[in-house]
């Protein structure tokens, strides 16, 4: 049972992620894989800020400063140069590898016995409840604020953004800062996976964002397909099954490891699994 | 309303395929005038309307809006005169995002998109108002998205939330080319009515002859990037069809 509410703790801390996936992907229709960077650019900041000593208020907003400096880049990379999304992430991704390393200063930092924010707030005794406590509220929080980002008039032109740029500048919105405005949200919220998990996991490590992009496409694609099925309008709706979209995920790997795959096929078995939610819709589509 | 003094466009420059767009045109259109533009393919009249809306720039010349020089000033920046159509319906309009959403953001165009809701009660009844005016049967469909419409009814849409906030000038590319015949006919009926109830300043982009004779206060002729007929006034009214077809013999 243990081993389940673990993955819950990872799914509600990839709930980030996946949030920052959905916004880049589904709102602005821009392919971002900078989420690998910047995920491991907020655990790293993270790390190190707690080895030195500084408090929890000043770290959270490093961590998604720096996020949203990493997701502005590639953002500035993608309009201003007219670089190919795509292309302008992997830029930023692997410059942020350095940048990553040179912060960390080595390839694995252990927090044990750190202040983290899973070992100060303690409302109860159970240390995984506690966790999911925390966890749910953090999330909570921040589903409440970009649910309400997205409701706002800015919000509107946000959404409108990713569908029709020809009608969103002919209504007074420079789509270019739009958009990266939005991938810096994205990436900000990419990097606060980053802080979360490695709170929890109790280290930061240079590679632990490698093909973390995946988690995020996962939990976003299930959430579609649960969005499209049951045709949800509602942008609560879909925050909710976004999130819930993560968790699912890490059920699902979990479950995987449960039944006794080999740990080393994990990433085949995450693609695999990928490809039948993507797939699934599109082959039973064509047989009706 | 709109000057423009000796513009000039070419693609290209420098290529093989350098094309002159437009060809040091000169065009003053004053205030609640009605124009529509007609011409064949490659003769330059939807250049001169993106030259307008600042969807592109001109190489040289000058373009001045309601006594503003505009000639530099980017497209999103030009939306405190401008209301735009597209050819494209789908363009028009946030295909993803309900009506009212889009009404709301069209409601907005001239003003900052703000981190408030702005989205209350007293707008949506408004929009409802103005929604069931077309008759249309839409207005108790505003939470719907906007991309579930008919290309007819997305088009005509557009045109009321083009009204939705202080425009001084409408520009219609071609906005009828994508529909049938009677959505066509209905779209620009629709047209013609908010540009007299707004007195507004209108630019029509057609290729349809007979729209081009039954709607405007002046017809312009484009060819190879210049204008080669300018009819307005009682003359432009009393301008036979068949006089018409003959510009293109």
């Amino acid at each position: 049972m243990d081993f389940y509410l673990t993955a819950l703790l990872q799914g509600l801390c990839f709930a980030g992620i996946a949030l920052g996936i959905y916004i880049s992907m589904k709102i602005f229709n821009i392919p971002d894989i900078t989420t690998d960077g910047s995920y491991t650019l907020g655990g790293v900041v993270t790390g190190i800020m707690l080895t030195h000593n500084q408090p929890g208020y000043i770290i959270l907003p490093t961590v998604l400063l720096a996020g949203a400096l990493a997701g502005a880049l590639t953002g500035i990379i993608h309009t201003k140069l007219k670089i190919n999304a795509l292309l302008a992430g992997i830029l930023v991704m692997t410059a942020l590898y350095s940048v990553n390393l040179t912060i960390l200063g080595r390839s694995n930092l252990p927090l044990l016995n750190m202040p983290t924010l899973f070992s100060v707030v303690n409302l109860i005794t159970n240390v995984n409840q506690n966790s999911l406590i925390i966890l749910i509220g953090f999330v909570l929080i921040v589903t409440l604020i970009i649910g309400y980002l997205l409701k706002t008039d800015f919000g509107i032109a946000m959404r409108a953004t990713g569908n029709s740029e020809p009608m969103v500048r002919a209504l007074g919105v420079n789509t270019d800062r739009m958009k990266i405005t939005g991938l810096a949200i994205a990436n900000a919220l990419t990097a606060l996976s980053g802080y979360l998990i490695v709170q929890l996991q109790g280290f930061a490590d240079i590679s632990m964002g490698i093909g973390i992009v995946i988690v995020g496409l996962g939990s976003v694609i299930i959430a579609e397909t649960i969005i499209n099925w049951l045709q949800i309008t509602s942008v609560w709706l879909s925050l909710v099954l976004v999130m819930a979209g993560a968790v699912i995920f890490q059920f699902v790997l979990a479950f995987t490891l449960n039944i006794g795959v080999d740990a080393n096929l994990l990433k085949l078995v995450t693609a695999a699994f990928v490809l039948l939610i993507v797939g699934l819709p599109r082959l039973t589509g064509r047989a009706s | 309303m709109i000057q423009l003094i000796n513009i000039h466009k070419t693609f290209n420059t420098g290529k093989p395929n350098q094309v002159t767009a437009i060809n040091n045109v000169d065009l003053d259109i004053k205030t609640g005038e009605f124009v529509v533009i007609v011409g064949s393919n490659g003769s330059g009249k939807t250049t001169l309307l993106n030259l307008v809306s600042g969807n592109i720039l001109p190489n040289s010349g000058s373009i001045t809006i309601d006594g503003n020089n505009v000639t530099r000033l980017p497209e999103y920046k030009r939306s405190k005169w401008i209301a735009r159509i597209f050819q494209n319906p789908l363009l028009g309009t946030a295909a993803d995002l309900s009506i009212i959403d889009n009404f709301r953001l069209a409601a907005l165009r001239t003003q900052a998109k703000t981190l408030s809701i702005g989205k209350n009660d007293q707008f949506k009844s408004l929009v409802k108002d103005r929604i069931a005016t077309l008759g249309m049967g839409l207005e108790d469909k505003t939470e719907q998205p906007i991309g579930t419409l008919s290309g007819g009814q997305r088009q005509a849409l557009t045109l009321l939330m083009s009204v939705m906030d202080t425009c001084k000038i409408l520009l219609l590319d071609e906005p009828t080319a994508a529909l049938d015949p009677r959505s066509a006919e209905n779209v620009l009926r629709l047209a013609d009515s908010l540009i007299k109830e707004y007195q507004l300043t209108a630019i029509l982009v057609t290729h349809n002859l007979k729209d081009a004779g039954n709607y405007g206060s002046r017809i312009i002729q484009m060819g190879e990037g210049e204008i080669l007929k300018d009819v307005s006034g009682v003359e432009k009214q009393s301008l036979h069809q068949n006089e018409l077809y003959s510009w293109f013999g």
